[in-house]
């Protein structure tokens, strides 16, 4: 048995920092509370331990905290309550009730930290979810399973895709229980509300649970919150067998929080003062998404992060994009011309379509129009590049055809309204009306057996849409 | 690994993260040694007066100080024996599959060998009692798989006369053989990790590895024991490129090593490989391929041990005279690795916080390849292929920057290229190989031709991109013929060629024949279509011409002899009659 571990040797407080002396064998990662003399408690966790001293993070701001407040060392990890009862809830960033209804009644307790799914025991997600978005079921498809985050920039309609996506996200001929894990780190009550009121509108809280971290929250606690979620979302899915769709936004602001705590602990800086360990730490969210074998449930990522000054070289896209199963971009470009949804589909990918799409998954022709759409849209755009500098008539018959293509291709394929639900099917036939402009000899990524079924060359040059 | 130790008063000092600080150990440098009540394995890594420095290869989460650490006083050694093939490890070489027993989620302080201690294999001596025999010296075989034969070697450092050698079924621990009356030698030994492999002495690689790849197999090879470095930012195409050479390229055994990169890539190769049948023995692929697995969310320390568990393993098979390639996805976690430990020591930061040893440590792992005569005499390889992830896919990183300073080939992948999928996403103009020359003889004696269809090739599309700078200040309706020609051939060759779709049934594989005729055929074309234009023929009528659009669909086509006779008939004929038609 160990002793109760109570200390009141704070030595110093800095940024969430607390260095608490004399203090017998504390373990690393410990949960920890702190007990202002106000009565107030405050939780954290062990950063650092040694014989000499102990370094504590608080998850939460340390207003209050004077050297005289006593430390509590817990013996074990943080956890938290998990129940079938948490539909509907709305929660804080360290688990706490915000709805002002009861604490939730534990079934479980589980570890927050999660634990490394077994690559032996992965199931490679395989299954099509029909998002009615062209742009991803077409040209990005997400599949069941697959982490896949939208980068997007401030400003840009993101939340209202992920909304369109939850609405409309389905598997098709499944009727297997499906659920909502919504966790908002760092964005603000009206962001918040948007979610909150669709998600009542349609229905769908009551298949879901909240996690909320507003920007007037302290920061720090937004380390703990998607970790929160995850934990909901992975009992959801691994033991009571739902496919969940786990909505985490914003990455961005979860990377400060992260950064915060480095220059408090005078870390030496990795890229732009963030962590070192950032792809580390990023991993071990992002991985927690997937399917195992033998379980019924699944948990899909769709994290939603914004590039600051929409660079996709910095750090927090860049690290996300190198963990994530791909991405999807919202474009301002696109955005400013007034097309919905702003999805840039060249940088956008979606590394699981392959085993999602085809013969059997959505039609045999998916995967060579996708392919084709890419590289006509690629080269309309490249074009449009061109005419800037040389103006139109300087192009050859081939390339304004591609240009043609290009417009056409965002004006119908890429464009669709907010509350469109588009099947795959009618996605796939306004990709081939799109490719109707192109003639069939450009056509090189598509085999002439599907040409032959699929392919209808316009013959009139100016046929507006 | 034996995994009892010594405490001797040893105890945990300080935790933060991996490092952890241990008092009064009295151990080796490299060392292995057992942290706390669980045992996890970590690795000493700096020793300062009475405090040690261990890198911990599991989650340090609740380790407290004083509690015990244990010197095993044994370096980190990979088991090497029969059992390997087909294997799936995490970075320190423990089964994956016999750890899910435990759970679909990896528990801390499992100690599972290696190789199963339960497993018998039938072992068939090759040499006799009274024969002596020295180090790396075969002394029998195993058949591990259906098409694989395992060479029992006399370990380095050991050598003597067979006194006893027996044929039977054998577990790897029991004693086959002895030397001298008193050397028992077993079907498994064991190699420390950070140590090369002898070898009596390196060759001069001349042998293609053929990948199946065109882009790679036709512009830029790779040699047997070779060294290649695929840097590209994500999405780019690293993992597949891998992938792909892991299926088809014909080495005798892959060393697959995913080092912090997704669970999924690994389980979809442990998925995949095993329903894809080799052409060469009929069996799947699965059945060569050791994968070492150390994703993005297992723990850091263990990155440096998935690529060092690796390479001794390659160079393990490459002492019995097999061709090994070694793919490692990616390198770039690894020096992440080597720089969030050094940040954690506080030692003083090179470029970009990686530590000032980033550049020897990649250099002395590279030179771990090598076409080599083993010590028995017998010519084997190791060829390393590297997955380099410059942050912002910006290729002056130090990672990037140190690997190229030591890889002799530079696969340069583009996200340009990858956006508009146009996969591989290999930029022709940037990449290079420096084995193009000593490759060329043994190329040309199975293709005449090779070198300068080639280099043709490549002029072709250097032309182009000159071209295009013109265009873009043009328009491309204002090039003359000729150049406009010269164009669409270079759409040609990008798009009929060098692209390669992973997953089209056929398209997949492409053997050195069928590159070699697709590349003849294109420049037919390019040599009728540019006589053509010098007698005023237009390009719009010979693009239209049927045979251009049919040598795109080659490499769909798995009888490709038969359809490439047809054509170049057809090139043949249509010329014909495009040069006898009327000029319009
Ligand atoms: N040779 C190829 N053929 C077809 N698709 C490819 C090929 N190489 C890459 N891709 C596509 O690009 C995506 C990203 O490739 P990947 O190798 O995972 O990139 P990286 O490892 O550089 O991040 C893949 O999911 C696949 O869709
Ligand atoms: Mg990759």
């Amino acid at each position: 048995m160990r002793k109760i571990k109570e200390y009141q040797t704070i030595n110093k407080i800095e940024g969430p920092l607390l260095f608490v002396q004399k203090v017998e064998s504390v373990g690393y990662k410990e949960y920890v509370k702190i007990k202002l003399p106000s009565g107030e408690i405050k939780r954290g966790q062990v950063l650092e331990t040694s014989k000499d001293f102990v370094i504590v993070q608080v998850f939460e701001n340390t207003q209050g905290i004077d050297k005289h407040t006593y430390v509590h060392f817990s013996g074990e990890t943080l956890k938290m309550p998990v129940s079938s009862n948490m539909f509907g809830r709305i929660l804080s960033g360290i688990g706490k009730p915000r709805d002002g209804g009861i604490e939730i009644i534990p079934e479980e307790k589980l570890e927050i930290q999660g634990e490394v799914i077994n690559p032996y025991r992965r199931d490679v997600p395989k299954d099509f979810i029909q998002t009615g978005i062209s742009t991803i079921d077409g040209m990005n498809t997400l599949i069941r399973g697959q982490k896949l985050p939208i980068f997007s920039g401030s400003g840009l309609p993101h939340n209202e895709l992920a909304l369109q996506i939850t609405k409309q996200a389905k598997v098709r001929d499944s009727n297997e229980p499906f659920a909502v894990v919504f966790c908002a780190i760092g964005i603000t009550q009206e962001e918040a509300k948007q979610f909150i009121n669709e998600f009542e509108r349609t229905g769908a809280l009551e298949r879901c649970v909240v996690f909320l971290n507003l920007a007037s929250d302290p920061s720090i606690e937004r380390i703990i919150i998607p970790r929160m979620a995850l934990t909901a979302a992975e009992y959801l899915a691994y033991e009571l067998g739902y496919h969940v769709l786990t909505i985490i936004t914003d990455i961005t602001n979860y990377c400060e929080a992260l950064l915060e705590i480095g220059a408090a602990r005078e870390e030496v800086p990795g890229r732009r003062g963030y962590p070192g360990y950032l792809y580390t730490d990023l991993a071990s969210l992002y991985e927690r998404a997937g399917m195992i074998s033998g379980k019924k449930g699944s948990v899909t990522l769709l994290p939603i992060l914004t590039m600051p000054s929409d660079d996709k070289t910095h750090p927090v896209p860049d690290l996300t994009g190198y963990i994530t199963e791909g991405q999807i971009f919202v474009s301002r470009s696109l955005h400013n011309r007034n097309i919905y949804p702003p999805i840039d589909v060249l940088p956008s990918l979606s590394r699981l379509m392959n085993q999602g799409i085809g013969k059997g998954k959505t039609r045999e022709d998916h995967k060579a129009l996708f392919n084709q759409l890419y590289s006509a849209y690629a080269e309309g755009l490249e074009l449009r590049g061109l005419i800037n500098i040389v103006g139109k008539d300087a192009l050859s018959k081939r390339d304004q055809r591609f240009l043609d293509f290009a417009d056409s291709f965002e004006k119908r394929f890429v464009k669709q309204g907010r509350n469109e639900n588009r099947p795959i099917e009618t996605t796939l036939d306004i990709g081939w009306e799109c490719l109707s402009k192109v003639p069939e000899d450009d056509l090189s990524r598509v085999p002439k057996d599907i040409l032959d079924r699929y392919y209808r060359r316009e013959e009139t040059e100016h046929k507006g849409y | 690994m034996e995994m009892t130790g010594h405490s001797k008063g040893a105890k945990v000092y300080r935790v933060s993260g991996p490092v952890v600080v241990v008092k009064d150990l009295d151990g080796r440098m490299y060392d292995v040694v057992l942290v706390g009540r669980n045992k996890l394995k970590g690795e000493i890594i700096e020793i300062d007066s009475d405090k040690t420095i261990v890198q911990v290869y599991e989650d340090t989460d609740l380790l407290r100080p004083d509690e015990p650490v244990y010197d095993t006083r044994e370096p980190v050694s990979a088991e090497l024996g029969p059992g390997l093939l087909t294997s799936i490890y995490d970075g320190i070489q423990r089964p994956l599959d016999v750890i899910s027993l435990e759970g679909n989620f990896i528990k801390r302080g499992l100690e599972i060998p290696g190789l199963s201690r339960d497993k018998k294999w039938h072992f068939v001596p090759t040499r006799n009692v009274g024969d002596k025999v020295a180090a790396g010296d075969i002394i029998g075989y195993v058949d591990e798989t259906k098409n694989f034969r395992h060479g029992i070697m006399v370990p380095p450092n050991v050598s003597g006369t067979i006194t006893e050698i027996i044929e039977g079924e054998f577990t790897v621990e029991e004693t086959v053989c002895v030397l001298d009356g008193k050397k028992n030698l077993q079907l498994m030994h064991r190699w420390p990790v950070k140590k090369r492999r002898p070898i009596k002495e390196k060759l001069w690689p001349e042998e293609i590895l053929v990948t199946g790849q065109r882009v790679l197999d036709t512009l830029f090879p790779i040699a047997k024991g070779g060294t290649a470095a695929i840097p590209g930012p994500f999405g780019s195409g690293k993992t597949i490129t891998q992938h792909q050479l892991a299926k088809w390229s014909n080495a005798d055994v892959i060393v697959y090593v995913g080092c912090g990169e997704r669970g999924n890539e690994m389980t979809s190769v442990l998925k995949e490989f095993p329903e894809l049948i080799d052409p060469k023995t009929n069996s799947p692929l699965i059945e060569r391929v050791v994968l070492i697995a150390n994703t993005s969310n297992m723990p850091v320390a263990a990155r440096e041990a998935s690529v060092y568990t690796g390479i001794t393993i390659a160079e393990y098979f490459r002492d019995m005279g097999y061709n090994v390639a070694l793919m490692a996805d990616s390198t770039s976690r690894w020096a992440e690795a080597m720089r969030e430990i050094s940040s954690r020591l506080e030692e003083l930061p090179g470029e970009e916080g990686y530590p000032a040893y980033l550049g020897s440590r990649l250099a002395d792992f590279y030179e771990r390849a090598g076409y080599v005569e083993t010590l028995s005499g017998k010519n084997g390889s190791v060829t390393i292929i590297g997955a380099v992830s410059p942050a912002g896919g910006d290729f002056s990183e130090p990672v990037t920057q140190n690997t190229l300073r030591v890889t002799k080939v530079f696969w340069a992948l583009d996200s340009k290229l990858a956006h508009r999928r146009h996969f591989p996403s290999i930029n022709w103009l940037k990449s290079y190989s420096l084995y193009q020359e000593q490759l060329t003889p043994l190329l040309e004696r199975d293709f005449p031709g090779w070198t300068e269809n080639k280099t043709k090739m490549m002029s072709i599309l250097v032309r182009e991109s000159e071209l295009e700078e013109i265009v873009q200040l043009v328009g491309s309706d204002a090039l003359p013929e000729d150049q406009k020609m010269i164009m669409e051939v270079a759409r040609m060759i990008r798009e009929y060629f060098l692209q390669q779709n992973a997953y089209h049934e056929v398209d997949t594989y492409c053997n050195l024949e069928k590159q070699h005729l697709m590349v003849k055929l294109i420049l037919d074309f390019s040599e009728k279509a540019m006589s053509a234009i010098e007698i005023g023929k237009k390009v719009e009528r010979i693009i239209d011409l049927p045979c251009r659009a049919m040598i795109g669909k080659i490499r769909y086509e798995k009888d490709y002899q038969e359809f490439t006779e047809k054509i170049s008939e057809m090139i043949v004929k249509d010329f014909n009659s495009l040069l006898r038609g009327e000029e319009d």
